[in-house]
Parts: structure tokens; C-alpha cells; sequence
């Protein structure tokens, strides 16, 4: 850990790391713990990245395990699958998600389905990290949530932490897994948990209970939901960033909600929504990302599925906009409290 | 095979074992700066080929050091464009027009009036000089550091910071980050914020107009840490088997944000000599120098126009400012670099080749930096009747759903009701003040 992130300690022996402090935690641990991974990206090594996620990696442990790299997305991940193939565990960061795309050739077409086509002589075991989602007013090019085309991709899993205790134990599971794994950070919420008014800061992480992160290694299994708070009148699916503008709004309303979060997209814990689901009869799905074929559209299809007997309400999806982010009007496009509520009233009114 | 080990060995077991080169630049942090291993050429050395030249005459000058201007602030030998005062002074205006407007919108960010800005200190030859020598409705394709480009065009100033502001006068609607701008009038493609992009899209436009039978050229702009993204190869392949009239300008500031240009490949030849592997021309030049920048696109551009095809220039130079409002390059460079840089400061050096031509003088300089100063303060205070970011003057509502698709389609109707309503319930007595 690098000298100038700080680690407020709240009580004796207790971590209270923000999800920046968390990530760049989790890696220390697993280039400490295994030699074979290794950490790649624009900007990640002598820097430590352009959000510090990597600060203090390189001096650590030296320029062959952590470096820069040309800015090549292609290049990045084609290589990451070369050193999979050769036994190595690469952890490339892109620099943000919407600069993923030149990269999703070797992504889609080649680490997804390596196993499969050399029917597992090869594997790409790779955890590509990046920072996504908006509301940092970062325009069209620096806001994008694109999770649900590598959920619509065979062979790749999608993991999205919400808190830094999440980030740290998902992120030490993804890079341990044997196959290729998109880690999404919420860039949002690097520095503190946010309630969707955009005139009310950012509340920061040293007050929340998951800032408090374990010293060491310790794992959160992939595919397991957390549930955030449990409630009898809804369940609301969300991940990332919108789990807690969900949760705010369900609590400044007062509705006995029960708020998950899914951590990962895919595998996604559909024991845990099926059991929710079923048990309050009604159910809201949150995302940031546009609204058409957005992953939202194939969680409402799951339920629809597997709990039509239980619903009572049809199943509300709160999204962003069918249009790319809008610079000035960012906060007027974000899935925020007003969209959350009117959807909230909607699905209990039935 | 001949490399079976015997006696129960691994393969392998007996060669060298193999090591991996990771770049490092020469300076960090807290480093004497010593740049002697800069060849830095004699100006007007470097030979002059004729436009319609074969690529292969330029070879030798892609890894040379294209220079006009030298240090007794006269022009050399056959690059020198010979330029006539007047026309010397409208580039020198531009750039310190140019400096002054960096200035302020920096400072504008860091007040709070927009959200991002990024500066190109040290390289405003590299677009102003290159504007002036294109003919003003070739085509151009930047990236994010060519403001130069928009005021060597007379773009209005008030237009430029409306867009920085993302306010309601905002002509592309408060939708893109500001320096993203776009006018098709001033034949100034929109700017993306995906690197190397625009590079077969200047490429596909070059074509375009010789499929035509036009005569409009199209130029493009890149960082040399973005020559490293699959688009620039694609773009060079195609300019190279069409023939395409366009020239690749490569800005070599030396950093891509922290990364210096050995993460480009620039340790093992130079970003000019790209050209020679696709078979088009190519060229490096002093970046730093008005003169060699205006000769070399002019070059080009002849070339272009004349069916002779694509020429890729290096321009070498220094970012002398931060990436952008968002970094703090003391954290990864010296800070000696920007001072002891050995090809100087652009508009310092045409400044004083005028004064030595006798065709300028100190104060009317000083004359002229006030100007600029207050021609960009009169210029933002008009687009702040716009508004600044995040104070409510923006574009109305709905309008963040036109121009996704040709027709609002039944989906973003509804989305745009949506939205409309939405704020009414958030502001319901109006916008606060
Ligand atoms: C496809 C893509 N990848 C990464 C980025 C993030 N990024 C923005 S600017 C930049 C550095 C570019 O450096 P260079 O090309 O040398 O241009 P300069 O900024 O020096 O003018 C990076 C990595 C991006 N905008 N687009």
C-alpha cells in the first residue's frame, strides 16, 4: 500500500478503506500472493493510474509485474489472452469502459471462447478491470455502462462491486477465477456511497459499515448476491451505483423494501431473486445503462419467467435514457430519485 | 527435433533465459534534466525534395529533423516557406490569441464554470501554423488539442466557450465535453473523445472526395501515444492502397498523460518512419518552429492535391502543460523538462525572428498579449449570458432526445415526457435560482 492513501482506522485493528484504497488492496494482496499475476494498462505503473488504483504497485513489485502499455485496447487484451495461454494471471486495466470497445474483438471473439475451442488445452484467465457508469460529469465518452453487451457474450462473467468491501473481496475471487472476467468498477462511488440528488453530496465512505475492510486475503464468491436490506413489500434488483440511490430513495419513502444487490451479472444468483421475488410479489429493476436490451430487459425476463404466478404488480425497470450521456444535462438523464419513486408507487399501488 | 534434451533435461533447460524490456524515460521527478541525446540538426540542412517526389526520397527525413528557424532567429535553407511579414504576424496573433484563450478557460474550470479543459501550451504551431498553410475548407480531422485549428479559421471565440460551458447557446447542445467541438462550416470535423479514431474516418473522407473527383484534401491530428491504437494502422494501410489525399499529422509532445512516448515505440525508431513500411511519404520536423511546420503541411498538402498521395509528419515538440485540468504531471516528470527543452517555445521563436526581421517589436507584442487577453475576457463574459455548467441555462429538456435518431421514435417520446416531468416534480416552482 502506497504512502499517500490513507487508512482511517476506526477501531482497533478495523480498516476503513474507501473503494479505490479497497481495489488497490486486493491487488497488493494477489501480486504478493501469486507471481504469476501481473498488472497491465494505460498509465497503471510509475503513475498508479489515473484514479490511483495501482499507486505504489510498481515499486513494490517491479516493472515486469506492473507496467504501462502502449495505448492499444486490442493490444491490451490480445495480450492478456497470450500470457493467459502461456500460465500467467494479467489483470489489464482500461482506462475507462467506454475505451473497451477497441478491445472487444480479442474480447468477444477470442478470451471468451478459448477454452471452448481447444476444448480447455487453453484458457484466458484474465480480470480486466474498469471504471464505468457516470454522473462525474465525464460526457458521452467517460459516462458509458456497457455491462449488458458482455452479458449477451458466452465465455465472459461480469463482476460489479458497490462497496469497498465488496471491491476487494470480488475483485480477489475474479482474478483467482479461471476464466476471463470484466470488473466494473462504479466510478461514482470510488470515494463515497451516493443517494442520486445531485444537490446532495456524496456521503463518504469513512461512515459506512462497508468501508470497513479486512486486513488480508479473503474472497466473495462470484454470483452471489448480497441482500441489502430485507423487506416483505418489493424486491428491488440493482448493482453498482444504483444500489445505493435504490436504497435511499426506498428508505426516504419508508417502503419495507428488500434491496439486492447482484455483484455479479453473470453468473447472476437467480436463487436469491427467485426467493425474493416470491416472496413479496413485486419487483424493480435498477440500472444506469440505456434502457433497450439494457440487462434490465433479461432480469425482467427471468422473473417474468420463473415467478409469474407470485407477481402481483407488473415489473417496473428504472433506467437511463435511450440516448448517449449528455454532458450539461447529465442529471436529468441518471436513473435518480424522482424515476425511482414514480416506479416505486407504481408497483405498490396494484 | 533437434533440441530433444537428453538425460532426462526440460526443453529448454540449457539457453539463456529470456527478459522483458519495460520503457522507462530518462527523467523522473526530482531529475537533472540533460538532453543531450536529442539530436537536435542544424536548421536548413535537411534537404527539400520536390512535392511530387516517390515516397522513398523522403526516407532519409523521417528520421531526420526538419528545421527552418535558427538561433540567430533567421530562416534556413529550402524549407523556408518564405512567408511575408503580414502573413508571419497573422500566425504569430493566432497562437498568442490561442495562449490567452487556454489561459482563461483554465482558470474557468478551475472556478467552477465548467467541468474539464485541456491546454496545448508549447505545441500551438503544430495546428496554427499547420491551419495556415491548408486551404480553409480542407477537410480537418482533430483531436482534442487543436483549438488552434478553430481560431486560425476565425471560429468566434464566444461560440468556442458556449460549447466549454455546455450552456443553452451551446451549438452542439450541452452534449459533449467541453473542447469537444464540431463546425462544419469551418470544415472542422466533430471530435471524439475515443483516441485515434478520427484517423480512418479522415481517411474514408479523403477517399471519398477522389471517388468524386473533388478537389477537397482532408487532414487528421494524433498524439503519437495514440499511433499506438489498431485505427492508426488501418488508417495508413487504406490512405497507402488508395492513394487517398491526406496527411496524418503525428504531435509528438513526448507524453501520452504519464506515459512518455517509449510506450508508443518511440525508443526503437521514430513515429515519421511509420510512413516508409506503408510506402507514403513522410516527414519529421521541429514542431517548435512556425516555419518548418508551415513548410512541411504545405508540403503535404501540395502533395495531396496533386494526386501524388498521403504524407504522415511528425511533429516534435513538448506538452508543456498538464494533460488536462486533471493531472498533475509533477507526479511523473521533471519539472525541469519544460524548462530546459532545446527547440524552445513557438511563439517566442517567431516572435523573434520578426523582431530580427525587423518587423516587430517588444512592444507591440506586449501591444498584442493584451489584446488577446481581452478580446477571450470580452468573449467569455458574452457566453456567460449563456450560462456556465450546471447553472440551469441550458439546452431545454427534450432536446436531450433529438438527434439520436433522424425521428423521435415512440421509445424517446415517451422518455422525453419522462424527463419533462421529471423536473417539474424536482423543481416545481421553476429552476432554482
Ligand atoms: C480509445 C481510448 N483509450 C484511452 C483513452 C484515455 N486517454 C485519453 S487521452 C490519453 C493520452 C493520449 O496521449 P497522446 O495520444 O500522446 O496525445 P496527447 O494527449 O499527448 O496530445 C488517454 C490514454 C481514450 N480517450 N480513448
Amino acid at each position: 500500500m502506497s504512502a499517500d492513501l490513507k487508512t482511517e482506522t476506526a477501531e482497533a485493528g478495523e480498516r476503513r478503506f474507501n473503494m479505490i484504497e479497497a481495489i488497490n488492496d486486493a491487488l497488493d494482496i494477489m501480486l504478493e500472493r501469486d507471481s504469476d499475476t501481473i498488472i497491465m494498462g494505460e498509465d497503471v505503473g510509475y503513475f498508479g493510474g489515473v484514479f490511483r488504483a495501482t499507486a505504489g504497485l510498481q515499486e513494490k513489485y517491479g516493472k515486469t509485474r506492473v507496467f504501462d502499455t502502449p495505448i492499444s485496447e486490442c493490444g491490451i487484451i490480445g495480450v492478456a489472452v497470450g500470457m493467459g495461454a502461456y500460465g500467467l494471471r494479467p489483470i489489464p486495466e482500461i482506462q475507462f469502459a467506454d475505451y473497451i470497445y477497441p478491445g472487444l474483438d480479442q474480447l468477444i471473439s477470442e478470451a471468451a471462447r478459448l477454452r471452448y475451442r481447444s476444448a480447455g488445452e487453453y484458457i484466458a484467465p484474465m480480470t480486466v478491470r474498469s471504471p464505468f457508469g457516470g454522473g462525474i460529469f465525464g460526457g458521452q465518452t467517460h459516462s458509458q455502462s456497457p455491462e449488458a453487451i458482455f452479458s449477451h457474450v458466452a465465455g465472459l462473467k461480469t463482476v460489479i462491486p458497490s462497496t469497498p468491501y465488496d471491491a476487494k473481496g470480488l475483485l480477489i475471487s475474479a482474478i483467482e477465477d479461471n476464466d476471463p472476467v470484466i470488473f466494473f468498477e462504479p466510478k461514482r462511488i470510488y470515494n463515497g456511497t451516493f443517494d442520486g440528488y445531485y444537490d446532495k453530496p456524496v456521503q463518504p465512505w469513512k461512515k459506512h459499515k462497508d468501508s470497513v475492510v479486512p486486513e488480508g486475503y479473503y474472497k466473495i464468491p462470484l454470483g452471489k448476491a448480497r441482500i441489502v436490506t430485507e423487506g416483505e413489500a418489493m424486491t428491488v434488483l440493482a448493482y453498482g451505483t444504483m444500489v445505493h440511490v435504490a436504497e435511499a430513495v426506498c428508505r426516504e419513502k419508508g417502503v419495507d423494501a428488500e434491496v439486492i444487490d447482484l455483484r455479479s451479472i453473470v453468473p447472476v444468483d437467480i436463487e436469491t431473486i427467485e426467493a425474493s421475488v416470491r416472496k413479496t410479489g413485486r419487483c424493480m429493476i435498477v440500472h444506469e445503462a440505456t434502457r433497450t436490451t439494457g440487462f434490465g430487459a433479461e432480469l425482467s425476463a427471468l422473473v417474468q419467467e420463473r415467478c409469474f404466478y407470485h407477481l402481483e404488480a407488473p415489473i417496473e425497470r428504472v433506467t437511463g435514457f435511450d440516448t448517449p450521456y449528455p454532458h450539461s444535462l447529465e442529471w436529468a438523464y441518471f436513473p435518480g430519485p424522482v424515476r425511482i419513486g414514480e416506479a416505486i408507487d407504481r408497483l405498490l399501488k396494484e | 527435433m533437434g533440441d530433444q534434451p537428453e538425460n532426462g533435461q526440460k526443453v529448454g533447460d540449457n539457453r539463456p533465459s529470456l527478459k522483458l524490456h519495460v520503457p522507462e524515460p530518462k527523467f523522473r521527478p526530482g531529475d537533472t534534466v540533460d538532453y543531450s541525446h536529442l539530436a537536435v540538426t542544424k536548421p536548413g540542412e535537411q534537404p527539400r525534395p520536390d512535392e511530387a517526389c516517390a515516397p522513398v526520397e523522403t526516407n532519409p527525413l523521417t528520421v531526420d529533423l526538419v528545421r527552418v528557424l535558427g538561433d540567430d532567429d533567421k530562416a534556413h535553407g529550402p524549407w523556408d516557406p518564405r512567408l511575408s511579414p503580414d502573413q508571419l504576424r497573422a500566425i504569430l496573433s493566432d497562437m498568442a490569441l490561442v495562449r490567452a484563450f487556454d489561459e482563461r478557460m483554465y482558470r474557468g474550470q478551475r472556478q467552477g464554470k465548467t467541468s474539464f479543459y485541456m491546454k496545448c501550451t508549447g505545441e500551438e504551431a503544430t495546428s496554427v501554423a499547420a491551419a495556415h498553410a491548408l486551404a480553409s475548407d480542407d477537410m480537418v480531422f482533430p483531436s482534442y488539442r487543436q483549438q488552434g485549428i478553430l481560431i486560425a479559421r476565425g471560429y468566434p471565440l464566444t461560440e468556442m466557450i458556449n460549447q466549454i460551458y455546455s450552456n443553452r447557446a451551446d451549438k452542439l447542445k450541452g452534449r459533449q465535453l467541453p473542447i469537444m467541438y464540431s463546425s462544419r462550416e469551418h470544415s472542422f470535423f466533430s471530435i471524439s473523445g475515443n483516441l485515434a479514431t478520427q484517423l480512418p474516418q479522415a481517411t474514408g473522407f479523403a477517399m471519398a472526395s477522389a471517388i468524386k473527383g473533388d478537389s477537397q484534401i482532408a487532414a487528421t491530428w494524433v498524439g503519437e501515444g495514440s499511433t499506438a491504437e489498431g485505427d492508426f494502422h488501418s488508417a495508413l494501410t487504406f490512405a497507402a492502397v488508395y492513394n487517398a489525399p491526406v496527411i496524418f499529422n503525428v504531435i509528438n509532445n513526448q507524453w501520452a498523460i504519464s506515459s512518455f512516448s517509449g510506450f508508443a515505440g518511440a525508443e526503437r525508431t521514430t513515429f515519421a518512419a511509420r510512413a516508409v513500411g506503408y510506402g507514403i511519404a513522410g516527414l519529421r520536423v521541429d514542431g517548435n518552429d512556425v516555419l518548418a511546420v508551415y513548410a512541411a503541411q504545405r508540403w503535404a498538402a501540395e502533395r495531396a492535391r496533386t494526386n501524388n498521395g498521403p504524407t504522415l509528419i511528425e511533429y516534435f515538440t513538448y506538452r508543456a502543460e498538464g494533460h488536462s485540468t486533471s493531472d498533475d504531471p509533477s507526479a511523473y516528470r521533471s519539472a525541469q523538462e519544460r524548462e530546459e527543452w532545446p527547440l524552445g517555445d513557438p511563439i517566442n521563436r517567431l516572435k523573434k525572428h520578426l523582431i530580427a526581421l525587423g518587423e516587430w517589436d517588444e512592444a507591440r507584442h506586449e501591444a498584442l498579449d493584451a489584446e488577446c487577453v481581452d478580446r477571450v475576457k470580452k468573449a467569455t463574459k458574452e457566453a456567460e449570458k449563456n450560462g456556465i455548467l450546471g447553472h440551469g441555462l441550458h439546452h431545454p429538456f427534450r432536446t436531450m432526445f433529438e438527434d439520436v435518431y433522424e425521428e423521435l421514435p415512440w421509445h424517446l417520446k415517451e422518455q422525453a415526457e419522462q424527463a419533462v416531468h421529471e423536473r417539474e416534480v424536482k423543481f416545481p416552482g421553476g429552476l432554482p435560482k
